[in-house]
């Protein structure tokens, strides 16, 4: 049953990345009269994540009526999730790996090294928006520990000492909009 | 010659024709030891090694027999995780059965020279024994497969994982295609009984019996699910399994499937493990085009297919009934039991939840019987059991080994023991909800009830190795800060009973433990474990129970004499100098970095104790071990 959610405010997000979107959903054949539609919400935000890189307010209104369901619904479940986020992560996504094997390999130490010298703190992004730093709990590469991922490139055996020189490839990328060449 | 063929198998005999066809794809491998022949390279392409540039060691591979004229000589392809994490990059070459570690890109053309034309080996790749200090050359020789079983792994670094004729040569898809033409559902359930195959995602549960319900509760649709959640930190037994052979999953859904009369399967995943995914669906994709899945399987009569769902991060979905409402795109929040999934689950439809080891089992039974299965392992515990050892370990990785193993064996045969020399202390096992079961008990023989006994669990099989550089309390804290932020929050006594076990041990460890915090702990673990409503919550408190009862001392030092004996919680450490052996070189000073630490060139230096924020660095750029920790 087709629900009514508020109104959109206006929106700012590219229209084009919500026709993408709006494809993607399309494919997916959704019935609303079926209670099992939401078998494929999580998908979804999946989706919309990996498209507009975090899930605002209004992308939650998009998709809320898409499923024909409360807003609430969508937001209950992105809130839930670990994976789905409502502000904007960095150009680059720092992840410090703090499960077991990680942590017991100093993975902390690693993680302080990354805030010391982005000046941020676990959970921010700086302030030009190129970096962000999380914790996250194990990729299950613990043959490397302790891992550190960078977007989708992952480092083995990251020690303190090193990670200025991780950095200093994406650094002089943030400064010269080149893509990082990596060793 | 294969290209050409028409994939799409119809009946049992069929399959058996295709099995037949695809044989001599791994005529090499399986029979190892002879040294001519055709060779076939296999390269690790687990996300262990594939971080470690395997895809690149592989296509080196590719070009340089190519560049060579090699292609009626050698094969080269990838395969899925040997379980010897920590020296990959993984090279293997058969029939020779040899084993080259930590391959790098640029070995490539050696390997190819020496090894493939030259007939020789390439003994720096080799693996070296440390306890030997001598090179081994063959992978049967290594101490750290002596010991190992693998039936869960079976083709994990023996088969390329994205071409199901492989699967297919080593009889994959004939225990369905027995399953669905020569026996009852009945039949199958009843081998899956016998054989004491028990759920591996941790609880121990028989599996046939899960089936049994499944079977027996009536429901217009029932559904399998292939709990692929694998969130313990430590663990990547499912992960390997589904990266090196999905297709012994999906056969084993489809079997499970065809004994409670299920034709829709799920495969719950997590969206942390990109190339399982990957893997997983190009499975999916050759199974449903071969005919294995889909309608009419092998003209059974028995529909069948499987759907992938991707995890949002979030470890509560890994107990069932959390599962399932995030399959239903809701909150994964958990819900009491019973009803039971077998009887009320997936859209309130009889369903059964069994995870990726315990389905990757069930095709050997099938082909190998319930008699063989249950002749290995305890009295209780059948079969083997997949563990990932990590932590302070020489050889961290995956062994499988049967039941009744001892964790000494584990840990020092197959391990190759603890890493740079230190002591043992401790080993974890069963992540957040399990124990850490200390040096007195490495001896005990490894199943469900024994490590329950000694206050552990089995668990997924994660396995962290602790040595004395280790603080107990520090773990016990670290396993709580991941209940606290992975609590669902539906029960107060796990939302706020875990933060305030977290706050105590945080208190502890910072010197502001009390004895009467002690006492709190136990208290308050008490109440969480009784009044939880999943596992999380009822399992939260083991870290801390366990660790208080074997290594009370630690926590005694904390609290009554605010020291940590590891050397491990930082607001308890204490720096200092010696002054017999400060040279004044000034090395410390510039490396630490809220400079407290005065003294000119050549003189005494010292460390402003209130202003040290305890970091360590002084120490580690002092070249004349004149900083001291305590």
């Amino acid at each position: 049953m087709p629900r009514v959610n508020p109104k959109p405010q206006e929106r700012v997000l590219p229209p084009e990345t919500y026709a993408e979107l709006d494809a993607f959903i399309a494919a997916l054949h959704l019935d609303r009269e079926d209670e099992r539609r939401k078998e494929s919400l999580i998908q979804v935000l999946h989706k919309a994540q990996h498209l507009f890189g975090f899930l605002p307010e209004e992308v939650q209104l998009h998709i809320a009526d898409a499923f024909a369901i409360n807003h609430a619904e969508v937001s209950g479940v992105i809130s839930f999730y670990n994976y789905f986020t409502t502000t904007p992560k960095g150009k680059y996504q720092i992840n410090v790996c703090l499960g077991t094997a990680c942590y017991v390999n100093g993975a902390e130490k690693v993680l302080q090294e990354f805030e010391h010298i982005l000046g941020i703190r676990s959970g921010q992004v700086t302030e030009d928006g190129k970096f962000s730093i999380e914790s996250l709990r194990c990729v299950g590469a613990c043959g490397l520990a302790p891992v550190v991922t960078i977007n989708d490139r992952v480092y083995g055996k990251v020690q303190p000492g090193k990670v200025q020189e991780i950095l200093e490839h994406y650094l002089v990328e943030a400064s010269g909009e080149e893509a990082p060449v990596h060793a | 010659m294969l290209k050409e063929h028409t994939p799409l198998i119809t009946s049992y005999p069929g399959l058996l024709a295709e099995h037949a066809r695809c044989k001599p794809l791994l005529d090499s491998r399986l029979e190892t030891g002879r040294t001519t022949g055709r060779r076939q390279i296999l390269v690790c392409g687990g996300t262990g090694c594939h971080t470690s540039e395997s895809a690149l060691i592989l296509e080196n591979f590719q070009k340089q027999i190519a560049r060579q004229g090699l292609g009626s000589a050698v094969k080269a392809s990838a395969t899925g995780c040997f379980g010897f994490c920590e020296k990959g990059p993984i090279v293997k070459v058969f029939p020779d059965d040899v084993f080259y570690v930590q391959v790098k890109p640029e070995d490539v053309e050696e390997i190819v020279d020496v090894h493939i034309i030259g007939n020789q080996r390439v003994k720096r790749l080799l693996y070296e024994e440390p306890q030997l200090k001598a090179t081994v050359e063959t992978q049967h020789a290594m101490s750290f497969y002596r010991k190992q079983q693998r039936i869960a792994l079976r083709n994990c670094g023996l088969i390329a994982p994205e071409d199901i004729n492989e699967y297919l040569a080593t009889g994959g898809y004939l225990s369905l295609g027995k399953a669905l033409t020569e026996m009852t559902p009945e039949a199958v359930i009843d081998v899956i009984k016998r054989s004491g195959l028990r759920g591996r995602g941790g609880a121990g549960f028989s599996t046939g019996r899960k089936w049994e319900f499944g079977r027996n509760y009536a429901g217009d649709e029932k559904f399998v699910i292939c709990n692929a959640d694998e969130g313990d930190p430590g663990a990547f037994m499912d992960r390997s399994i589904m990266e090196g052979d999905s297709h012994s999953v999906i056969e084993g859904m489809a079997i499970a499937g065809y004994a409670i009369g299920a034709h829709r399967g799920y495969v719950y995943i997590r969206a942390e493990y990109p190339l399982a995914v990957s893997r997983l669906q190009i499975a999916l994709a050759q199974a449903r085009e071969y005919g294995l899945l889909g309608h009419n399987i092998l003209g059974s009569g028995f529909d069948f297919d499987i759907e992938v769902k991707l995890g949002a991060g979030a470890f509560v979905c890994g107990e069932e009934t959390a599962l399932i409402h995030s399959i239903q795109g809701e909150r994964g929040e958990p819900r009491t039991k019973p009803p039971f999934p077998a009887q009320s689950g997936l859209w309130n439809k009889p369903t059964i939840v069994n995870n990726v080891e315990t389905l990757a089992n069930v095709p050997a039974i099938i082909a190998r019987g319930a008699e063989w299965y249950a002749g290995i392992g305890t009295a209780t515990s059948k079969g083997t059991k997949v563990f990932a050892l990590a932590g302070q370990i020489n050889n961290v990785g995956l062994v499988e080994v049967p039941m009744g193993t001892t964790l000494r064996e584990i840990i020092y045969d197959i391990g190759g023991g603890i890493r740079g020399g230190k002591e043992f202390k401790a080993v974890q096992t069963g992540g957040p909800s399990g124990g850490c079961i200390p040096r007195q008990f490495l001896d005990t023989p490894i199943d469900y009830e024994s490590l329950a006994q000694i206050g552990s669990i089995m668990g997924s099989g994660g396995m962290i190795v602790m040595s004395d550089k280790d603080c107990m309390v520090n773990i016990a804290k670290f396993y709580l800060e991941f209940t606290v932020d992975e609590s669902c929050g539906r029960c107060l006594p796990c939302r706020i009973g875990t933060k305030r076990l977290h706050e105590i041990l945080t208190n502890i460890t910072e010197g502001k433990g009390t004895p009467a915090d002690l006492v709190e702990l136990r208290e308050l673990s008490a109440v969480i474990m009784d009044a939880s409503l999943c596992g999380l919550g009822q399992t939260a408190p083991n870290p801390v129970l366990s660790t208080m009862k074997y290594f009370w001392d630690e926590y005694e030092a904390h609290v009554l004499h605010k020291t940590c004996p590891a050397g491990v919680c930082q607001k308890l450490l204490r720096y200092e100098i010696i002054p017999d052996k400060c040279v004044g070189c000034t090395a410390c000073a510039r490396a630490c970095p809220v400079g407290c630490i005065s003294g000119a060139v050549k003189q005494l230096h010292v460390i402003d104790q209130s202003r040290c924020i305890k970091c360590g660095a002084c120490m580690a750029k002092c070249k004349f071990k004149a900083i001291y920790r305590h």
